[in-house]
């Protein structure tokens, strides 16, 4: 049978293993996160699992070859599950020195380094304070070096095409991935089609970035350069239909679901800040689901026009990160005290102030949870992987509609830009949460704003235009049921109480903590958030004979599943690792008066699953 | 005739934008006079009372919701105009009113009301000016004069005052007009010519705080200054002030005003006539600078009402409304199975 292949294949038998991390690493401005994201998108589609890990700074060209310049994206692709992006890597793409100097410990002993050699020249070495080239001092010995020169073999491989030196340079990084298309034995047809349709009006340059790409891949076939090439069959997943998806997209396909199966118009306010400005620009491709995204002249006005937007009767969302939150803090007030529907999104990043605005961290918990003036109760919901921030999204608004208040979801940047393979729900199998706006007068005496449902202790939802409903509201303590404007002392305590009470009950309506694992035994460990991935890998290699460890990980922080203070009782010990000093820590050990201890990294980088294993050790010996 | 289908329509009375609220600003407060204007001028409007919001931030001025019987949000200090916006996002077929004051919209909120004109969203904004905090008993605020003396200002405020007008045109509203409390009849046309702006519509109404700031706008308002000190704005008509109607505005050579006393071969015909409808706000703006300058008059009226550009509200539904027109509405089953997908079987 005569196969027509558009790709060549290697004529060498690849060998099949399991697993791999490979990293690309180089200057912002050569294309890594490019790079990087179609050799995923490629893995994804052949059907392995996969994690990945986004790296880059925050400088959006940071001097050409210098170490605060270096960008990098981590992918982990497997034939079984993944759950994080690896703790050390197999290959190493390095296109500079900076980049090698700063990734190569990362790098496994024995693993393959391919360099970019036309990039090691002296002043090269300079940029990356280097004193001598390693690709000749033998400090790269325990790896097996490939140095190639990808800007002489690019500009070989286009020389035809009449480019000038700059744009064909340009193309090195396809190149590189040639040749680890041939390294994994992977068809490239999928980038073809990408790069057809990113440059879809320069065919110049779908040409140069196609030969490139395909050069790489012949290059090793001809040279052998690698003698080996590896295979890593599909993953046993599910069944069903899968994509790739990011926190951020994930988070952006939540809201719009949200907003066709509560019936509502989806309002994004929004003020762009890393990294959560991914989810603007996807809601505002969504037109078609009738979404409107604002952006507005600053943080406080994407938060309130979106509580604007929730008066008028609209799925209201505000998105952001640490520094934004911080000046959204006076409207969150605001929509405690007039209890509308609101969701805030807050992709936490390093902090204080503008600390890391690329990299990740889990430090604002205490303030999603207490950083208001006065008693403001906010329920807290944290996605768990990228593709689970869709249903996280979901969760918070059919929070927001149902109770009246604000919902915080709490993401971070690991989250947001790393990505995993989502099985694709069917649309129609997602419930609907039906919005009933008030439509007449709910006593003898008129329309009463503050009169409540008494099952969820939420007010009434009357949005203007209605007739006979007109109505005030406002940042002013007021009395409950008329809304009419109160100072009295009872009544202040009565209203404090009920929004907290209110906030308390979703508890009834959330699930109880299972534990993953053991049911019982000698070590729980609650976490929340984006250290999921590697706890669960953690928890795989630790629970062998004769210890009993199970992991409650916390959809829910705002309020706390009702069953939790009863799952801690059954285990000795309870760790808490977090990427923060110990802020689920401090709220365990004083709710539940439990001498937890806690696992805390504070570097802008997710855990890997060895600390979280050495801490395993450290505490069951 | 028999039309015994249509219900009988009753006209609205200021009495139906009332409410049970007892009021609370301070006895002698311009509010009052502003409050009566709006609730007078509503009913006229033929807006069923249902569709009007008014949204404030914080301050007296902002406790104006409370007693409009219409739909009301009192929100936080100078976001209103960041409020209304979502509102009028949302909803742009409801009549959305901000009631807000200097240090509201001029000093915390500065930026949203900036933005908001810019954008041109189809909001009304009564800004009362009293050149004082009065909610928190009496600091100067961004609109009081030079080196006055207040509590947080016991040697003189170093602070040189905004011009709301001069504000509003440079950030290119299209409407600006100015009005003052005690001028019931002036006030409530300046309203009507506010409603009746599609636009965004800024509305300077110059407010006396008889507590803190009691005769700020004084020389405007005394029976016998007034005539010398204020020139009234009307379209189409020259530019002429005092007493006996004997001064006015001319334009000289060089493309600035002056004032000229009428007679002696200068004519009502040598005068600028007022043009509100300009498309460009420099002559609105040069109007409003006029009052800080020697021998010049404080203009009142409607600077300029310029309604050519479409709403910010309607630009955005209308450009989902295409989008939907090209692609269709929406499939929520193709959007979440779009881009790269494969199946594991």
């Amino acid at each position: 049978m005569s196969t027509v292949i558009e790709t060549p294949l290697s004529r060498h038998k690849p060998e099949k293993i399991d697993q791999a991390v490979i990293r690309f690493a180089g200057d912002s401005g050569d294309g890594m996160q490019i790079t990087g994201s179609q050799f995923t998108n490629t893995v994804a589609l052949y059907g392995n699992d996969i994690a990945t890990f986004p790296d880059f700074p925050a400088e959006i060209r940071a001097p050409a070859g210098t170490l605060p310049g270096v960008s990098g994206y981590q992918l982990h692709f497997a034939s079984s599950d993944v759950f994080t992006p690896g703790d050390s890597v197999d290959v190493l793409i390095a296109m500079n020195p900076a980049a090698l100097k700063v990734n190569v410990g990362d790098l496994k002993a024995n693993g393959i380094l391919i360099v970019n050699s036309d990039s090691f020249k002296e002043n090269d070495l300079r940029k990356a304070q280097m004193t001598s080239n390693p690709l000749e001092d033998h400090s790269l010995d325990k790896y097996r070096l490939f140095s190639v020169e990808l800007e002489r073999l690019t500009r070989v491989a286009l020389e035809h095409l009449g480019l000038d030196a700059k744009s064909m340079d340009r193309c090195k990084n396809f190149f590189a991935l040639g040749m680890c298309y041939w390294l994994y034995n992977r068809s490239m047809d999928s980038t073809v089609r990408w790069i057809g349709d990113k440059f879809k009006n320069k065919p110049l340059l779908v040409e140069a970035n196609k030969l490139a790409m395909k050069a790489g891949y012949s290059y090793c076939e001809a040279t052998e350069a690698f003698q080996i090439s590896y295979e890593i069959p599909p993953a046993q997943l599910a069944p069903g239909m899968y994509r790739n998806l990011s926190g951020n997209q994930a988070l952006a396909l939540g809201f719009v679901t949200a907003s066709q199966k509560s019936g509502l118009r989806l309002f994004q306010g929004s003020y762009p800040i890393t990294p959560a400005s991914d989810i603007l620009h996807e809601l505002s491709q969504y037109k078609d689901f009738g979404v409107m995204t604002f952006q507005a002249e600053d943080e406080i006005a994407a938060i309130t026009s979106a509580i604007g937007a929730a008066y008028a009767g609209a799925l209201a969302l505000t998105t952001t990160s640490g520094p934004g939150m911080a000046l959204k803090t006076e409207a969150l007030g605001l929509a405690v005290a007039v209890e509308i529907p609101l969701v805030i999104c807050d992709i936490q990043r390093g902090g204080p102030s503008t600390g890391l605005p690329t990299k990740t961290e889990q430090a604002d918990l205490l303030q999603a949870l207490f950083g208001r003036n006065s008693e403001a109760p906010i329920p807290i919901v944290a996605p768990a992987t990228p593709s689970d921030c869709f249903w996280a999204a979901l969760e918070a608004s059919r929070i927001a509609v149902k109770y009246m208040v604000p919902v915080i979801v709490l993401s971070d940047g690991y989250l947001a830009n790393g990505a995993e393979p989502w099985r694709i729900p069917n649309a129609s199998e997602i419930p609907e949460f039906p919005v009933h706006f008030a439509t007449e007068a709910n006593s003898p005496n008129g329309y009463l704003p503050y009169k409540r449902d008494p099952q969820t202790l939420a007010r009434p939802w009357a949005v203007p235009g209605t007739p006979g409903l007109e109505h005030r509201i406002g940042g002013l303590e007021k009395q409950d049921v008329t809304g009419n404007i109160n100072y009295e002392p009872l009544n202040h305590e009565n209203m404090v109480r009920i929004r907290a009470a209110k906030v308390a009950a979703i508890a009834q309506d959330i699930p109880d903590a299972v534990p993953v694992g053991d049911a019982e035994g000698d070590l729980l460990i609650i976490a929340w958030g984006s250290t999921h991935g590697a706890i669960t890998a953690a928890l795989k290699a630790q629970r062998v004979e004769g210890r009993k460890i199970g992991h409650v990980h916390l959809r829910h922080l705002n309020p706390l599943p009702s069953n939790l203070g009863d799952v801690i009782k059954r285990y000795k010990q309870v760790l808490v690792p977090e990427l923060n000093m110990g802020q689920l820590l401090w709220v365990l050990r004083a709710k539940y008066l439990v001498d937890a201890i806690g696992l805390n990294k504070i570097q802008g980088r997710p855990f890997k699953q060895a600390e979280l294993e050495q801490k395993i050790e450290e505490l069951l010996g | 005739m028999s039309t015994a289908t249509l219900p009988p329509i009753t006209p609205l009375t200021k009495k139906d934008f009332q409410t049970d609220q007892e009021v609370r600003w301070c006895p002698g407060c311009g509010d009052y006079a502003i409050l009566s204007a709006v609730q007078s001028v509503f009913p006229e409007l033929g807006i069923k009372r249902e569709n009007f919001v008014i949204v404030s931030g914080i301050g007296c001025s902002s406790r104006f919701p409370y007693y409009m019987n219409t739909f009301g949000f009192h929100t936080i200090h100078g976001r209103a105009p960041a409020v209304a916006t979502g509102i009028k996002a949302i909803r742009p077929d409801l009549e959305v009113w901000v009631a807000t004051g200097d240090g509201d919209a001029l000093s915390i909120g500065g930026n949203h009301t900036i933005h908001m004109l810019r954008r041109n969203v189809g909001i009304k904004v009564l800004l009362f000016n009293n050149k004082i905090y009065g909610l928190t008993k009496g600091q100067y605020s961004p609109t009081s004069e030079f080196n006055k003396k207040t509590k947080s200002t016991p040697f003189g405020s170093v602070d040189r005052p905004f011009n709301p007008v001069s504000l509003a045109i440079g950030a290119e509203a299209t409407f600006v007009a100015r009005s003052v409390d005690v001028f019931q009849s002036h006030l409530k046309e300046t309203l009507r010519y506010a409603a009746a702006h599609k636009g965004s519509a800024f509305v300077e109404i110059l407010q006396n705080c008889n507590i803190f700031n009691d005769g700020a706008w004084f020389s405007l308002t005394e029976r016998d200054a007034r005539s010398e000190h204020v020139i009234q704005l009307e379209h189409g008509k020259p530019l002429v002030f005092g007493k006996n109607r004997d001064k006015g505005i001319r334009r000289k050579p060089d493309g600035d005003i002056e004032v000229v006393p009428l007679g002696n071969g200068i004519s009502e015909s040598d005068l600028v006539v007022h043009d509100a409808h300009h498309p460009r706000p420099s002559y609105a703006f040069l109007l409003s600078h006029m009052e800080h300058r020697p021998g010049f008059p404080t203009p009142l009226g409607v600077f300029r009402a310029w309604d050519d550009l479409p709403r910010y509200e309607d630009v955005m539904n209308q450009q989902i409304k295409d989008v939907i027109a090209k692609r269709g509405s929406g499939d929520l089953n193709k959007l979440l199975h779009a881009g790269d997908t494969w199946e594991v079987k």
